[in-house]
């Protein structure tokens, strides 16, 4: 019996297009965008100024406070603007223009070295903070704090996300195809980080060719013992609580960290980030983006430098055809519907989707049938139904002992509802207000 | 100008899934158990069963849409599978008046009074049959036996061995008339669609392929009636019948497969599920053994129908992470 | 049968007298006593309801008042100055003395001088959508529309205006409760002086980015030059992050930013129409 999480789950087609696609390194693009709040907490505090020149990793946003992240350059060219700028879904955030010039990197990026330092705990903490490492399945949750076990916590293993059960995407899939030994090594320094000897790879079975490679280098290497545990498929088994759940057993409690069960998640995206932050010195300024869809005519795997404007990866996979009906950064199931393709993607995009007019449009919303189809999906055990409905009449405050806060947003129950009827719109929004009650109820 | 792009909040996909296709599988699964009763009724099964439809989709549209002044809902086929459900809960030869008077009740007053689909707390092919069988007892109560379909009216086994209980006869002994191989494959006289067991579990096999139901809601109640019988059997076979014959006579396994599993009048949580199932098993054997009426499936799941906002209010699904086990 | 009878009456005279009893006793106990004036001031309010006061329901605020040693801060938006006056009265002390103010909505984006830039297909909620993303239009600070005002509104004092897809107050119905202020993710809803004769005059904008990205968004919306802020003979107009805003307490309805604003984002309400002009009166 292979191990999965135990309440609700889905199983989406997996649409997996691109992941017999290499990855590809994206041609450098004219102009970058870079955004100074890619991460979750604080934005970063720019250091740089119109008309300065600036180098491939040099430092362009300064991390502000303990929840923040630094910001480096993708490129190497001159500022030409410091100011907002809209993000994909429209919003202004402050954000660095960068006109490239050449692809000239900082000195200090080592791009040959493999030989892993001899640091300690804190030494390769504060290189994963300084190269701005973040949590690349799209939580964008600064590295370097989760790994700062607080006091009076210990951690017991480390767990890699390697599921990517988010359909269509496929760039952790290539990640741990093309690059295990690097994977692992990254492992190894977290284990280091953490102080911790176990280490278990989470890898659902639809990616056998993963388990079995990354299964041979771990038992190759000698250093933290690590595991790979081949999962069964269900969705959304990439959530940290679920796939804790699925890899120990261990359930995180309501309101409480992975760290009270011990557990410390990081993808395998940020392993390979923290690999090449502490060896090779080199601050997370490019990533693996799958563009996908079924409208693109070639979908591939790309390795592009943050900052690029979403279009040109969409042109460079096919472009945009008349059917396009919705663009999204991120997965289908949680990823977000872009309205402002100039944006330059960021440390968390994970997949740029395209899908036609049919798949992007909602059903016709019917009346509920309380078939409980959503309480059954639901993997926290909520029961969506209900707090939709008391959300959609404004009875935010009643909807607390229904638990939105503990909503991962997985969108299982909207996916299920066999009335098209949007329930984490409205969840989603309950749970938003629930915690602002709960936070101005403490303070 | 370039073309719009779409916005939404996630989740970009759906299952597919859809009120229709629901209702739809819902249709399929009873074709089994109506060609059962084809066969042995010939065209009266045929006449009802249009009659029941066919009046339910009317009086749904004549509500919709000019008492309401909505849009028609007749193609969500809630109605038709209403209608399909009261048919098989009639007797063959029932005249069509009294079919068009239930199919009219179901709708317009187990339904669409309440606003329609998923706002009626009662299963509305049920409110419908409840209603004849209150109004027209010799009508209702008249069956036919499928092997000689002519004028003399057969009793049910369930009359009969509520009868035989009435005269303080021995049960056990009546017990050996009864042919269960007839009973699965349903040649016994009882309304439209509940005699053909093994057709009824055909139906239920497609829905749980079709993840349609759950196996929760029938299993709980069949166990349910089977314990309960059973025990009284044990205690005293002269006087009580015995579980399987609970089990394959009567709308047993029409109403726990298809009638209490209606999505809108059956509870949310498995739990629920659960009190839900043991209900509906235990009123409807007392109601059976000593009960007024001879079958009480249709007023136990009524009953139970009633008590599901209830067991909403109170049965919560299992939270994660509320349970912190320690293993690994 | 007789008999029968006689034990029936028997049996429910009895039954009848126990609960009395039974009741008498429960009552006694369980007790509550409440303050009979909060009864009499809930009666003098409007029984709406609508929790515009602050307070869950009438009696929430009638509770309140009766507690309070002041009237001040407490006030019925709906009943006004009348009803305060007279509970005032009733409870023997001064009522605050308060303005009618109206629910004025701050966008004039309309669908044609606002072009839509995507399209929008989640639940049909404002906070829905504007939780999500920036908006339908290149404005980011503008009306919605879908409504969620409108359906707060528990006085049918707004409706949505199907030609502009904007929100529009009937002032003979508005309370100013204030609930559609909350309602609106946007605070584009602004509780401002009703003003003499229903007369008012706003900055119908609350867009505070730079002037040329809100030109672009949108043409009547404000672009923050200050002309308005030159014009104004009593100091009422003030600007802040590309944003004009109207005082209504020093602004004595002059009108003589309306005609200055180059993008017509200041509206006026309720003045008699202007004889038509030949020219329009910006010529820079």
């Amino acid at each position: 019996m292979l191990k999965t999480f135990k309440i609700g789950g889905i199983h989406p087609h997996d649409n997996k297009i691109s992941k017999g696609t290499p990855i590809e390194v994206m041609p450098l693009p004219e102009k970058v965008v870079i955004p100074l709040s890619q991460h979750i907490g604080a934005p970063a505090q720019p250091c740089v100024a119109k008309g300065d020149k600036v180098k491939v990793g040099d430092l362009i946003g300064t991390a502000n406070g303990f929840v923040s992240a630094n910001i480096h350059s993708s490129v190497s060219g001159t500022v030409t603007a410091v100011d907002a700028q809209p993000d994909a879904s429209g919003v202004r955030k402050p954000s660095v223009t960068i006109e490239v010039e050449g692809d000239l990197w900082n000195e200090h990026i080592m791009r040959e070295a493999t030989e892993l330092p001899d640091l300690d705990a804190k030494g390769i903490i504060d290189a994963i903070a300084a190269a701005g490492v973040v949590g690349m399945g799209g939580a964008t949750f600064p590295t370097q704090v989760k790994l700062s076990v607080p006091p009076g916590k210990k951690a017991e293993f480390l767990i890699i996300n390697g599921v990517e059960c988010e359909p269509y995407l496929t760039a952790d899939h290539r990640v741990m195809l093309e690059r295990p030994d690097e994977l692992i090594a990254g492992v190894e320094l977290l284990c280091r980080a953490l102080q911790v000897t176990q280490a278990f790879i989470g890898i659902e079975n639809n990616k056998p060719d993963a388990i079995k490679l990354l299964s041979q280098k771990a038992a190759a290497h000698n250093g933290a013992s690590i595991k790979v545990v081949p999962l069964k498929v269900q969705y959304p088994q990439g959530g940290e609580k679920q796939l804790i759940d699925a890899v120990t057993g261990r359930q995180v409690p309501s309101g409480a960290l992975p760290i009270d069960t011990g557990a410390v998640v990081q993808n395998a995206g940020t392993a390979l980030a923290v690999y090449e932050a502490v060896v090779k010195r080199k601050p997370l300024f490019e990533r693996i983006i799958t563009v996908t869809g079924k409208p693109l005519s070639t979908p591939r795997n790309l390795l592009v430098r943050i900052g690029t404007p979403i279009r040109s990866l969409i042109d460079y996979c096919g472009g945009m055809t008349d059917n396009v009906g919705k663009v999204i950064g991120g997965g289908p199931m949680m990823g977000r519907a872009a309205c402002n393709l100039d944006a330059g993607v960021t440390k968390g995009s994970s997949g740029i989707l395209l899908m036609d007019d049919k798949e992007a449009s909602r059903g016709t919303q019917g009346p509920c049938i309380r078939c409980a189809k959503c309480v059954s999906a639901c993997p926290m055990g909520l029961e969506p139904y209900l707090i939709n409905v008391m959300a959609k009449k404004g009875m935010m405050a009643e909807t607390e002992k229904l638990h939105p806060y503990d909503c991962i947003e997985c969108g299982s129950c909207s996916y299920t509802c066999p009335a098209h009827i949007p329930l984490l719109d409205y969840i989603r929004l309950a749970k938003g207000e629930v915690m602002k009650i709960m936070r101005a109820r403490k303070s | 100008m370039e073309k719009k792009l779409i916005v939404s909040p996630s989740p970009h996909i759906h299952s597919g899934n859809s009120t229709q296709r629901l209702m739809w599988d819902v249709i399929i699964a009873l074709i089994p158990a109506f060609i059962v009763s084809v066969v042995f009724y010939g065209l009266n099964a045929v006449t009802v069963t249009a009659i029941s439809i066919v009046t339910c989709l009317l009086t749904e549209y004549v509500i919709t849409r000019f008492l309401l002044g909505r849009k028609s809902t007749l193609s969500d086929y809630s109605a038709a599978l209403t209608g399909f459900l009261l048919a098989f809960n009639l007797p063959p030869t029932i005249p069509w008046w009294i079919v068009v008077i239930g199919a009219v009740v179901s709708i317009g007053v187990g339904k669409m009074s309440f606003g329609g689909l998923g706002r009626n707390p009662f299963n509305p092919a049920l409110v419908g049959r409840v209603f004849l069988l209150i109004s027209f007892p010799m009508q209702m109560a008249t069956f036919v036996s499928p092997s000689s379909l002519d004028a003399t009216s057969g009793a049910t086994p369930l009359a009969i061995v509520k009868a035989a209980a009435k005269n303080h006869e021995n049960i056990s002994d009546l017990m050996t008339h009864f042919s269960y191989s007839d009973m699965l494959v349903g040649n016994m006289p009882g309304s439209l669609g509940e005699v053909a067991a093994l057709a009824l579990i055909f139906g239920f096999i497609y829905l749980l392929i079709r993840r349609v139901i759950t196996w929760h809601i029938p299993v709980y109640v069949i166990g349910t009636m089977v314990v309960f019988s059973g025990i009284l059997w044990l205690v005293d076979p002269s006087h009580f019948a015995d579980p399987l014959f609970h089990v394959l006579t009567g709308g047993a396994l029409l109403g726990a497969i298809f009638m209490a599993t209606d999505y809108v009048t059956s509870p949310m949580t498995k739990g629920g599920m659960l009190f839900y199932g043991i209900g509906i098993g235990v009123i409807t054997i007392l109601i059976r053994t000593w009960g007024a009426y001879p079958e009480g499936v249709s007023f136990a799941i009524l009953i139970m129908n009633a008590t599901v906002p209830l067991i909403n209010k109170y049965s919560h699904p299992k939270r994660f992470g509320k349970v912190v086990t320690k293993k690994a | 049968m007789n008999e029968t009878l006689i034990y029936t009456v028997l049996t429910l005279c009895s039954l009848g007298v126990l609960a009395a009893i039974a009741l008498f006793f429960v009552a006694k106990k369980f007790q509550v006593w409440e303050d009979p004036r909060i009864d009499d001031v809930e009666k003098m309010l409007p029984g709406a309801n609508c929790g515009g006061c602050g307070f869950p329901g009438c009696r929430g605020l009638a509770t309140a008042l009766v507690k309070a040693d002041t009237m001040e801060g407490l006030a019925c938006p709906v009943g006004g100055a009348e009803t305060m006056k007279s509970i005032a009265e009733y409870l023997g002390r001064v009522a605050e003395e308060k303005e009618p103010e109206v629910a004025v909505v701050r966008c004039s984006g309309s669908c044609s001088v606002r072009p839509k830039t995507n399209l929008y297909d989640g639940a049909q909620s404002c906070a829905v959508a504007s939780s999500l993303y920036a908006g339908q239009t290149g404005c980011s600070f503008g009306c919605i529309g879908f409504g969620d005002c409108v359906s707060v509104c528990a006085f049918g004092a707004l409706s949505m205006d199907p030609r502009t897809g904007l929100p529009v107050v009937d002032d003979e119905k508005c309370t100013a409760c204030g609930k559609c202020v909350k309602a609106c993710p946007k605070m584009i809803i602004e509780l401002r002086k009703k003003g003499p004769k229903s007369r008012r005059v706003f900055v119908s904008c609350v867009n505070k980015d730079k002037g040329g990205i809100t030109r672009k968004a949108c043409s009547v919306g404000c672009i923050g030059c200050g002309k308005c802020v030159k014009t104004c003979p009593f100091e009422a107009i003030t600007l802040a992050d590309n944003l004009a805003y109207i005082d209504p307490q020093k602004c004595r309805l002059c009108r003589k930013c309306v005609a200055e604003c180059p993008t017509g984002a200041i509206n006026e309400i309720g003045f008699p129409a202007r004889p038509p002009k030949t020219e329009a009166p910006e010529t820079k």
